[in-house]
């Protein structure tokens, strides 16, 4: 179990700053994130956009801002902890004790939700049948190659992820594309690449169709997938993969006991807490009268929430205010030489 | 301003008005219409806005922009009539436009 004066849920900007603020102010404090990367949105949907509006940065793209913030927390040696979504949030006498995906555990006063639109999960296929063969023949990431040996595969996208696939399993699969248009977003090479296996029948391409439904007793034996013009076709396959980039989901954040609006927490706007005390929202998924979905919001409801969080981590302590340019305690803490 | 209506998938339909150079899923959102999620708020970033537009309207609307149908292949149930309503502007000319929403969005 690991003890933390606080456990922040999203390395996203509002995570990231966030966490600084707390470390400014002499807390400890780890960060969970169910992506594999550090960044959050800035990362997975907009890393080479342009950002107008951050302050004093007249512009910068997602990932300048998630470098920059790491390098704003680099005095500090925060534990990430990614790739792991919190599953579980359970009240222990004054404490939450928080489980993840992976299993790990923390105890901890304070946890602070900067969750943006929710976790990242892959978008699944739409007919309901697909669900009864999903994480054994229906997939939607790879983990061990091998169980595709000799096998057929039919492989569902358009973008990199599909191709880069089809690709590799099709020197030891048999390989069927199937994608709904007849243009694809993957990188122009491999693109070539498939269109040449394709033409030396390698690879089984399927344009201007989607999967309609599935079949099999126990394990999937067929797919039926249909065209453009409605006309249907079916095909026998062991795996079907699908390839159809990441949604935003709230998942378990929902089952808390929070107060939610739509997709957003209800928070206070003087510590940012929730209807539960010690656990705060900040960033895109708070809600209060007024909120602005902006990244500079976020930061500086983190800086709020985390002086909130020092009343429960220190409870025999008083908060006391600091500016960065005077303090030799904050001084100290960053590592900076003071006069 | 153009009257627009959004009608759900299971057939209710809300009819508003929505002020020139908006964008059909900002009246929506404006406009509290459910089946709208736009959960990246305009940026083409995310597939939540996603409707279909039936053949009458597709071509009177402003054409796909680029990158959009790589944005649709990650949406709900894609279709020939999917947009991103983000990326549909709004002007007089398409005053009584009708958008489809599917089933969900995410």
């Amino acid at each position: 179990m690991i003890k933390t004066d606080a456990l922040i849920i999203g390395a996203g900007p509002t995570g990231l700053f966030t966490a600084h603020q707390l470390k400014l102010i002499g807390l400890n404090c780890e960060i969970v994130d169910n992506l594999d990367k550090i960044g959050g949105q800035c990362i997975e949907l907009y890393p080479d956009k342009p950002i107008y509006d951050i302050p004093a940065i007249p512009e910068c793209t997602g990932e300048e801002l998630t470098n920059n913030l790491l390098e704003q927390l680099k005095p500090f040696n925060i534990k990430f902890h990614l790739g792991e979504r919190v599953d579980e949030l359970k009240k222990d006498n004054e404490k939450w004790n928080v489980k993840t995906s992976k299993g790990t555990v923390f105890e901890t006063p304070n946890v602070i939700i900067a969750g943006g639109v929710g976790s990242f999960e892959p978008r699944k296929f739409s007919p309901k049948e697909c669900e009864q063969f999903e994480n054994k023949t229906i997939l939607y990431s790879i983990k061990n190659k091998k169980i595709f040996d000799g096998k057929t595969v039919s492989i569902f996208g358009g973008g990199d992820s599909a191709l880069d696939w089809a690709l590799e399993l099709s020197k030891t699969s048999k390989v069927n594309l199937i994608h709904r248009r007849d243009e694809f977003r993957a990188i122009q090479a491999t693109v070539d690449k498939v269109k040449e296996l394709s033409n030396d029948g390698k690879i089984n391409l399927i344009t201007n169709s989607q999967l309609k439904t599935v079949s099999g007793n126990g394990k999937l034996e067929e797919i039926e997938i249909e065209n453009d013009n409605k006309e249907t076709k079916k095909l026998k396959t062991d795996f079907a993969l699908g390839f159809f980039g990441l949604i935003m989901q709230l998942g378990p954040i929902a089952n808390w006991g929070l107060n939610l609006n739509k997709k957003t927490v209800e928070v206070d706007t003087e510590k940012f807490e929730t209807n539960q005390k010690g656990i705060y929202a900040v960033g895109d998924i708070c809600n209060y009268p007024g909120k602005l979905k902006l990244i500079l919001s976020g930061f500086h409801e983190g800086a709020l929430a985390a002086r909130a969080c020092f009343k429960l981590a220190r409870p025999n302590e008083k908060y006391r205010f600091e500016f960065t340019t005077s303090s030799k305690t904050i001084q100290n803490r960053l590592g900076v030489k003071s006069d | 301003m153009a009257k627009i209506t959004y009608i759900e998938n299971n057939g209710k339909s809300h009819s508003v008005d929505v002020a020139d150079g908006l964008t059909v899923m900002e009246g929506a959102v404006q406009n509290n219409i459910p089946g709208i999620d736009a959960d990246c708020g305009g940026g083409m970033a995310c597939a939540t806005c996603h409707v279909y537009v039936k053949d009458e309207w597709f071509d009177k609307i402003n054409k796909k922009s680029e990158g959009e149908d790589d944005m649709i292949d990650q949406a709900y149930e894609p279709k020939k009539s999917s947009r991103l309503s983000c990326q549909i502007q709004v002007s007089s000319e398409i005053d009584g436009l009708e958008v489809h929403l599917p089933e969900k969005q995410i």
